[in-house]
Order: structure tokens, then C-alpha cells, then sequence
């Protein structure tokens, strides 16, 4: 996974409250096996007219926002499925921070799988940077992770929250699976622990009939 | 004395392995479901890492998503699109190479990962169950603390057998009362949806209490927290009772003998304490929840079918107002239309909320000697092997055929359309699956959510219907 430190670029702004998953990426693409290349059918029913050309309304397409790094967006960004599907077509576009006052907590957490760095900020807030994001090619924001903060057009900087270990991990790009292995003496022992307890959960799926 | 804790938190608290930062805990699974959909790059990492599957025995993988609904002997042979072809093969090749154990697309066995699970009792009150699907939460049914994770958490478990995870807070949905003839689980949760919204139970887990829920079947109830991620909650528990525990006896992976017996006693130490403190709470009384379709794109956008379409107009808020128009725009509905008057062209039972067999038999009860309106295409997709074969010994697929629906085998079908059963050219849909996004059943598909027996009035009126008019 790559760091996550500092990012400079533009933010577009996408005021769709309850974007969802679906939305983000299509149920029909899921079938790809692959977790590169996914941007082409990123937004697919709204970036795109039914011909394939490209919907010229659509954020995305207009000519500051193709290489949008940041977006900003609404309450309950990213609801519904739990496809990863959504965050990886995000980044093979370009996208490595969402903005918005709330996230649905799948999406949230598979966006920190992936390098992205999900900002929930206060509902006024993130009214002002909707406004700043519609600035086109000056709407360039700076997201500095190590010290939290989001620097506005005009170099205001507003501070935002997040939890001690997802910035770690960000900070430092660091893989969940080589942290938790680290920790295989203390999953070994919670196993006897577990097995003595309940003793029916262990080897039951191979048991059965 | 110690406090009193939840059902959520007693499950929580006995699997916490240890710290991993500042309120973020390594947890422990102990079944992970997995499917074709969002595995094969968690396999990909696995051997890219050199890793292997740590606890292949709490690992059962199934097809579900991208399989045909017909000709279902023809096995992974007979699935015609290349790309589900893929998928599938990827999956078999992937749990052979793992040892992970297996129900085969040709096997009674087979069925929507989310239906099988408690039906094989592999689902069992007090477990942590994952799975890479947001409808997971269904086992909640079963007093499991069950939740969707993305793929790179798939690939952790399959790793670890383990979860970093922050504890959720807790939320206390209170429905009392009987609930009116006509009325259903699916109806109750698209009331709670409607009531609370679609985030309203975002960092939460929900348990479902009072005693609409302890009424309710077992399959009711897996319906009901099937849709907890509808409204945003992480999870949906309903507190093991006698009927949780009567439901999973003798089921081919439940605990047997002495096991049996130990199991039983845990189990019945799990119910949330009396003066449990929940974070939030929302309460419905039965005997207003009428039979509930969606109007939108969005399962929060749901009213009684006896209503009719909102006006824009009348939401202050600008983006609220904007969802709602844009919703409209997509479904092609004006303000303030009568639900009932609105057609359908074509009807889906099935998916993982709602294709059980007691979904087959309310949705069998209406068709039963009516028939499928002109122009309507109904399918009948049973949730597994096992309940298809159940409704064949119930004459249940004789009443469905003779009443000019289609008969199909067990997957997830239409609910997402990954395989070849979807809306053609923007057709409306009355559906009895979860999500009613733009698009999930094909292109401007118009999705109508609603429950079985609603969905079989549908289809042999020919528009939305008020089942309690069909006797």
C-alpha cells in the first residue's frame, strides 16, 4: 500500500447525498478478477451516456476535475455494498481523499485498505469546501495527514479527526496482514483459550453430516 | 456488581484478542463465508504474500453471485458468460489450492451464501461471522454478530482468522405489538428503514427487541437483519431464544451429543441483561406498520402501499430535496402518484432477504389460483437447494407455474443481476431484495422493494398492489 503523507491536487465536488456503492461502481463489473485498471467503469451510469461517450455534465469530465486527487462529497458517502470495488476504481482514477460529513463504515474502512483517506468533517464545513471545490482550477486543496488538517484556496486550515492507528498505517503504508501476524502468538494462544470454551466451533466446517 | 452488558457487547468482549491502538482491537472470527464476488483478489494476495488460509475448518466457500438460474446439471459448464465462468472457476481452483471446504454449484447444498449459512447451522448464536457482503448481517437472526468486510479484509481473514476493528456502539430497535393480517417481517424493516433513514444506524449495531421480533419466525427475523445495512448499521441481532435454539437442532453442521448440550448452555447466557444501556434507540408499534413498497432509489424512500409518491417540493433540505428529485427522475414518477396506480412489467422473489420457504409459501398463497397479469415476466428463485426442494415437496412449484411464473434453481439472480436474470429496457420491478439503487437490476431498471407476498400480488395485477385486497 502506498503512504499516505501529504496531497496536493484539486477537489471536485460531488453534492449527492447517499452516493452509493453501486453508484460508484456497477454490480455488473464485479466480475473482473483483477483489482487494477477498475477506474474505466468508475460513475459508469453517470459519467458516461448510454452511447459510451462521455456525459459532459458529469464533475469528472470537465477539465480541472480529470485530475481530480480529492473529493468532496455528502452525507452518508458510500453506503450500500460492501465491494471493494468502489475505493479500487477511485484510486486507479486518481482519488486518494473523500471529504464528507458522513461515511457508510464499510466503504470508510476499505478506503484505508487502500491508501485512501476518508475525512469526515463537520456538515458547514464541508458546505464551505463544496463551494471551494466548485472553484475549478483553483480549487486546490492540501490534505497534510500528519497534522490533520485540510488547507482551504484561500490557505485556511481546518483540522479534522482521526483514529491514532489508521493514521499509523497511513502515515506509513503499512500492510494490516504483516501487523496482525506479528501478533500470532497472542491469536494462538486466544485459540486454545477458545477451543476449550467452545469446543463446537472448531473444525466445524469440516465436520458436518 | 458488574454492569450490565448487551448482547453485542458479550459477544464483543469474548472475542477481543488484544489491543491494536487506541480503541482498535484484534478480533477473532470464527466463520468466514466467503463467495466467487470478492474473493479471488484476497486469494491473489494470499499467494502473492506467500501466505495460506490459517483456519480452512471455519472457512465454507459457495457460488452464488454470477450462476445461471436454469440448467443448473449442466454445473460450472453450463454457465455461458465468460466472465461468471471465470469467476466460478477462479473459486474452485482457489479453494482446492487452500483446502477450503465447499458446497459445489451442482449440490443440494448450493444456495445464497447468506441462506445456507443458517440452514446448514453453520451460523450459530455467539459466533463472529464474516463474510465479503454487506448482507451478512442476515445471521444476526441467529444472535451472531455477522458483518460485510471489504476484500482486503477478506484476505486478513483468511490470513489470520482475525479482525482490527473498532467496537460498534449499540442501538436498540423496540418493535411491540402483532402485527396486522397482510403484514410482514420485510414490511417492518422497510418501516424501520423509513423511520430511522439509511445512515441512521451508521457505527452501530442493532438489536432487534420486543416482542413483534420475538413472534417472529426464525426466517422473519433473518429478513429483518438482513436489511440492517440498509440502514446503515454494521450488524443485527436478535437475542438466541427457544426458537433460535430449536431452529438450529439437527442441522447437519450444528453441535451434536455432549457438544450439543455445552453449546445450549452458552447460548442461553447470551441474551442482553436486564438495564443493558444502549447509545440510541428507536421505537415502532406494530399496528402501525402497513405493507410497504419503495418509491425511490434508496430503501429509506419506502411508504405504505396505501399512499402515495412525495412531492419533492415539501423537503427543505437542498440535498435531500435533490435526492428525492433525482430518485423521481430515474424511476419516471410523478409527486403525489397513487403507488397502487403504478405498473410493473416484471417481478422478482428471490435473494437473501427474501427467499426462504416461508417466503415461497406467502408469495405461493397468493398466486395460488390467479395468474400472472399480461405482460408481466415473474420469477421464483429459491434461496438454496434445499428450500427448492422443499417447495417441490410442498406442490408450491406446481402452483407458481400453473400461475405463469418461472421456476428457477437457487443464486442470488436478479438482486444485482450479475448473471443472465435481469430488467430489460428500463423495465419496473417489483422485487422482494434489498436495494432499489439505479441500475442494480439493469440498465434504468425501476426497482419497487417490497415482500413476497406483495411482489405475487404484483405480479398477477400487473401494478403495485395492496395484498390485503387479495384475500
Amino acid at each position: 500500500m502506498d503512504k499516505f503523507t501529504e496531497l496536493t491536487g484539486v477537489a471536485a465536488p460531488l453534492p449527492i447525498i447517499n452516493l452509493d456503492t453501486d453508484k460508484i461502481f456497477p454490480a455488473i463489473y464485479l466480475k473482473t478478477i483483477k483489482r487494477t485498471g477498475l477506474s474505466q467503469w468508475l460513475f459508469q451510469e453517470i459519467r458516461f451516456k448510454p452511447d459510451g461517450s462521455e456525459n459532459p455534465d458529469f464533475v469528472l469530465n470537465q477539465a480541472p476535475y480529470r485530475q481530480a486527487k480529492i473529493l468532496v462529497g455528502a452525507d452518508n458517502f458510500g453506503c450500500g455494498s460492501s465491494r471493494e470495488h468502489a475505493p479500487w476504481a477511485l484510486l486507479d482514477f486518481g482519488i486518494r481523499c473523500v471529504i464528507a460529513p458522513s461515511f457508510a463504515d464499510i466503504f470508510y474502512n476499505n478506503c484505508f485498505k487502500n491508501g485512501i483517506l476518508p475525512i469526515a468533517l463537520p456538515k458547514e464545513i464541508c458546505d464551505e469546501l463544496m463551494e471551494d471545490a466548485k472553484k475549478g482550477a483553483n480549487a486546490v486543496m492540501t490534505v497534510d495527514l500528519e497534522n490533520q488538517t485540510v488547507s482551504r484556496p484561500d490557505g485556511e486550515k481546518v483540522h479534522f479527526e482521526i483514529d491514532a492507528f489508521r493514521k499509523h498505517c497511513l502515515l506509513n503504508g503499512l500492510d494490516d496482514i504483516g501487523l496482525t501476524e506479528q501478533k500470532s502468538g497472542d491469536i494462538g494462544s486466544y485459540e486454545k483459550k477458545a477451543e476449550l470454551a467452545r469446543p463446537w466451533q472448531f473444525g466445524m466446517t469440516q465436520k458436518g453430516r | 456488581m458488574a454492569q450490565p452488558r448487551t448482547l453485542f457487547d458479550k459477544i464483543w468482549d469474548s472475542h477481543v484478542i488484544a489491543p491494536q491502538g487506541e480503541g482498535t482491537y484484534l478480533i477473532y472470527i470464527d466463520l468466514h463465508l466467503i463467495h466467487e464476488v470478492t474473493t479471488p483478489q484476497a486469494f491473489e494476495g494470499l499467494k502473492l504474500a506467500g501466505r495460506g488460509v490459517r483456519r480452512p475448518d471455519k472457512t465454507m466457500a459457495v457460488a452464488d453471485h454470477n450462476i445461471p438460474t436454469v440448467n443448473r446439471a449442466a454445473g460450472v459448464a453450463g454457465i455461458a458468460e465468460p466472465d461468471s465462468l471465470l469467476q466460478v472457476q477462479t473459486l474452485e481452483r482457489n479453494v482446492k489450492e487452500f483446502g477450503v471446504p465447499y458446497f459445489p454449484i451442482t449440490s443440494i447444498d448450493q444456495g445464497i451464501v447468506h441462506v445456507i449459512g443458517p440452514e446448514q447451522g453453520l451460523s450459530q448464536p455467539g459466533m463472529t461471522i464474516v463474510c465479503g457482503d454487506s448482507h451478512t448481517a442476515t445471521h444476526g437472526a441467529m444472535g451472531a454478530l455477522a458483518f460485510g468486510i471489504g476484500t482486503s479484509e477478506v484476505e486478513h481473514v483468511l490470513a489470520t482468522q482475525t479482525l482490527i476493528q473498532a467496537p460498534a456502539k449499540n442501538m436498540l430497535i423496540d418493535v411491540n405489538g402483532t402485527l396486522g393480517t397482510g403484514v410482514s417481517p420485510k414490511d417492518v424493516i422497510l418501516a424501520i428503514i423509513a423511520k430511522i433513514g439509511t445512515a441512521g444506524g451508521t457505527g452501530h449495531v442493532f438489536e432487534y427487541a420486543g416482542s413483534t421480533f420475538r413472534d417472529m419466525s426464525m426466517e422473519g427475523r433473518m429478513t429483518v437483519c438482513n436489511m440492517s445495512i440498509e440502514a446503515g448499521a454494521r450488524a443485527g441481532l436478535v437475542a438466541p431464544d427457544e426458537k433460535t435454539i430449536a431452529y438450529v437442532k439437527g442441522r447437519p453442521f450444528a453441535p451434536k451429543g455432549a457438544a450439543w448440550e455445552q453449546a445450549e448452555a452458552y447460548w442461553r447466557t447470551l441474551p442482553s441483561d436486564p438495564g443493558s444501556k444502549f447509545d440510541k434507540e428507536a421505537h415502532l408499534d406494530a399496528k402501525d406498520i402497513a405493507p410497504h413498497v419503495t418509491w425511490g432509489t434508496n430503501p429509506e424512500q419506502a411508504a405504505p402501499v396505501t399512499g402515495r409518491v412525495p412531492d419533492p417540493a415539501d423537503e427543505a433540505d437542498p440535498l435531500k430535496r435533490a435526492f428525492i428529485e433525482r430518485a423521481l427522475q430515474y424511476m419516471q414518477l410523478a409527486p403525489n402518484t397513487r403507488l397502487m396506480d403504478v405498473p410493473v412489467q416484471r417481478v422478482f422473489i428471490g435473494s437473501c432477504t427474501n427467499s426462504r420457504i416461508e417466503d415461497l409459501r406467502a408469495a405461493a398463497a397468493i398466486a395460488k389460483g390467479r395468474k400472472v397479469a399480461d405482460g408481466v415476466t415473474a420469477l421464483v428463485v429459491p434461496g438454496s437447494g434445499h428450500v427448492k426442494h422443499q417447495a417441490e415437496e410442498e406442490g408450491l412449484d406446481r402452483i407458481f407455474v400453473e400461475a405463469g411464473f418461472q421456476w428457477r434453481d437457487a443464486g442470488c439472480s436478479m438482486c444485482m443481476s450479475m448473471n443472465d436474470d435481469k430488467a430489460m429496457n428500463g423495465e419496473r420491478v417489483a422485487t422482494t431484495s434489498n436495494r432499489n439503487f439505479e441500475g442494480r437490476q439493469g440498465k434504468n431498471a425501476k426497482s419497487h422493494l417490497m415482500g413476497p407476498a406483495m411482489a405475487a400480488a404484483a405480479a398477477v395485477t400487473g401494478h403495485l398492489a395492496d395484498v390485503r385486497d387479495l384475500g
